[in-house]
């Protein structure tokens, strides 16, 4: 049997499901046996080196070049999997859409980050605008907002457990099938 | 005088009574019927229609539908877990449910009835993201309304039980929310002695107690080993 080829990347996240993947530690060794990583943190590729088979996505869209890089993608791979709830729903970050209770919260949240907290030094009081900056969306987009998602894989993180079961499950074609314990929103 | 008689519920003969709806023949049985607006010791409202059922070919809320002798009642079939599955999505879609920050986490009835029924790939449904405001004027009690599944359990505990009415719907379709009777809930005869307050009166992280959130550690909450409805089902292996 060929060598699956997987991508992984981290988006709108805080690496707990990169690092939860991690935890996976010496079965790493055995999934290698079945699969080789292509555009990944891990391996530090930046590009894509052909087309894969899974795209495994951490975090939601919270600015354009994390919708530029989920629809790199999904050009590019034949599964993508939506790993953790901020991938699935927006997860904390999307706390900056509705919870927030102003009419524009994206200018809210910038606002006080940046100038009206009393625990910014900010002197020039400007909100950063570098070019080299990504634009920051109007709000936090989850993965099916912008392309088709194959799989979900719920938690914050998901376990390293629940991770390998899905993959394994995966790239050898077997059902899927996790404990009660397994599937957890948090 | 009790005069018992006979259904069938997924080909399962139950024994109920006289006056006994679908859901309390059931539970007696031994054989759970997933719900979210039904809880013990309250009147049953029939309003998140979690718990449909098919009687004889026809849909109806277990908890609100007298059993009836001879009838056929269907509820663990493909459809109908299909129909349960589409309400308890659309519940998460319709609120602010962000799990990993919610106090309710692990011990939620609307979690554990989305892990029960399986509920975890992606939907076509859009995530709403209502503003939705919070009130932690009050000293010992939070709302948060992001949360709410407007089951109206606190409404009937509140008026039935505590002689209250602190609660009630307020609004229609989708704008329909729970509201109280004043402007904050710390204007309200709201305390932590009424039933409406207690632990697991409302089954999600809506009504909250405040200084006691993330008390339980992870593995030990209410539904982290065992799927909701586990205490009914035990009823059946036991010995009779
Ligand atoms: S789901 Fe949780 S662990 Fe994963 S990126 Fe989001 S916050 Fe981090
Ligand atoms: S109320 Fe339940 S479903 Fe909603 S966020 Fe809290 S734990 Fe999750
Ligand atoms: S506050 Fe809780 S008990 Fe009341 S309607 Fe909302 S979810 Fe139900
Ligand atoms: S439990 Fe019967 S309708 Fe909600």
């Amino acid at each position: 049997m060929s060598k699956k080829r997987i991508a992984t990347v981290s988006l709108a996240g805080c690496f707990g499901c990169h690092t939860s993947f991690l935890d996976i530690d010496e079965r790493l060794i055995d999934l290698l046996q079945l699969v080789e990583f292509d555009r990944s943190p891990l391996n530090d590729l930046k590009r894509f080196t052909r087309r894969c088979d899974i795209g495994l996505i951490e975090g939601g869209c919270c600015n354009e070049e994390n919708v530029h890089t989920l629809q790199a993608f999904r050009r590019n791979c034949d599964i993508l999997v939506a790993m953790g709830q901020c991938a699935i729903m927006g997860g904390l970050p999307v706390m900056r859409n509705a919870i927030m209770h102003s009419a524009d919260p994206l200018r809210e949240c910038l606002e006080t980050a940046y100038q009206h907290s009393e625990r910014v030094y900010n002197p020039s009081n400007q909100i950063p605008n570098d070019p080299a900056l990504p634009l920051v969306l109007d709000k936090v987009y989850c993965l099916t907002d912008v392309v088709q998602i194959d799989y979900q894989i719920p938690g914050c993180p998901p376990s390293a457990e629940t991770l390998w079961q899905f993959l394994s499950a995966l790239v050898t074609g077997q059902p899927l099938a996790l404990e009660y314990q397994q599937v957890k929103y948090d | 005088m009790n005069q018992t008689f006979e259904f069938t519920l997924d080909g399962r003969v139950i024994r109920a009574e006289r006056g006994q709806s679908i859901m309390q023949a059931a539970d007696g049985a031994g054989v759970y019927i997933p719900r979210l607006c039904d809880v013990e010791g309250l009147e049953p409202e029939g309003s998140c229609r979690v718990c449909t059922v098919k009687v004889n070919g026809r849909f109806a809320a277990a908890c609100t539908q007298p059993a009836e002798a001879g009838a056929v009642v269907e509820s663990e079939t493909a459809e109908i877990n299909h129909h349960r599955r589409m309400l308890v999505q659309m519940l998460f879609h319709e609120g602010n449910h962000l799990c990993p920050i919610c106090e309710a986490s692990g011990n939620c009835e609307l979690q554990a009835m989305a892990y029960r029924l399986g509920i975890h790939q992606p939907t076509r449904f859009p995530y709403l993201q209502p503003v939705r405001p919070m009130d932690a004027s009050h000293p010992d009690i939070m709302l948060d309304y992001n949360r709410c599944i407007r089951c109206g359990r606190c409404i009937r505990a509140s008026a039935d039980v505590d002689g209250k009415h602190i609660f009630d719907f307020v609004g229609r379709g989708i704008n329909k929310q729970i509201g109280i009777d004043a402007d904050y809930l710390a204007e309200t005869a709201a305390s932590l002695d009424d039933l409406t307050f207690s632990p697991g009166l409302c089954p999600v992280g809506c009504i909250l107690r405040k200084g006691q959130g993330f008390a339980t550690p992870i593995g030990q909450r209410r539904f982290d080993q065992e799927p909701i409805g586990s205490d009914i089902e035990r009823k059946r292996e036991e010995p009779a």
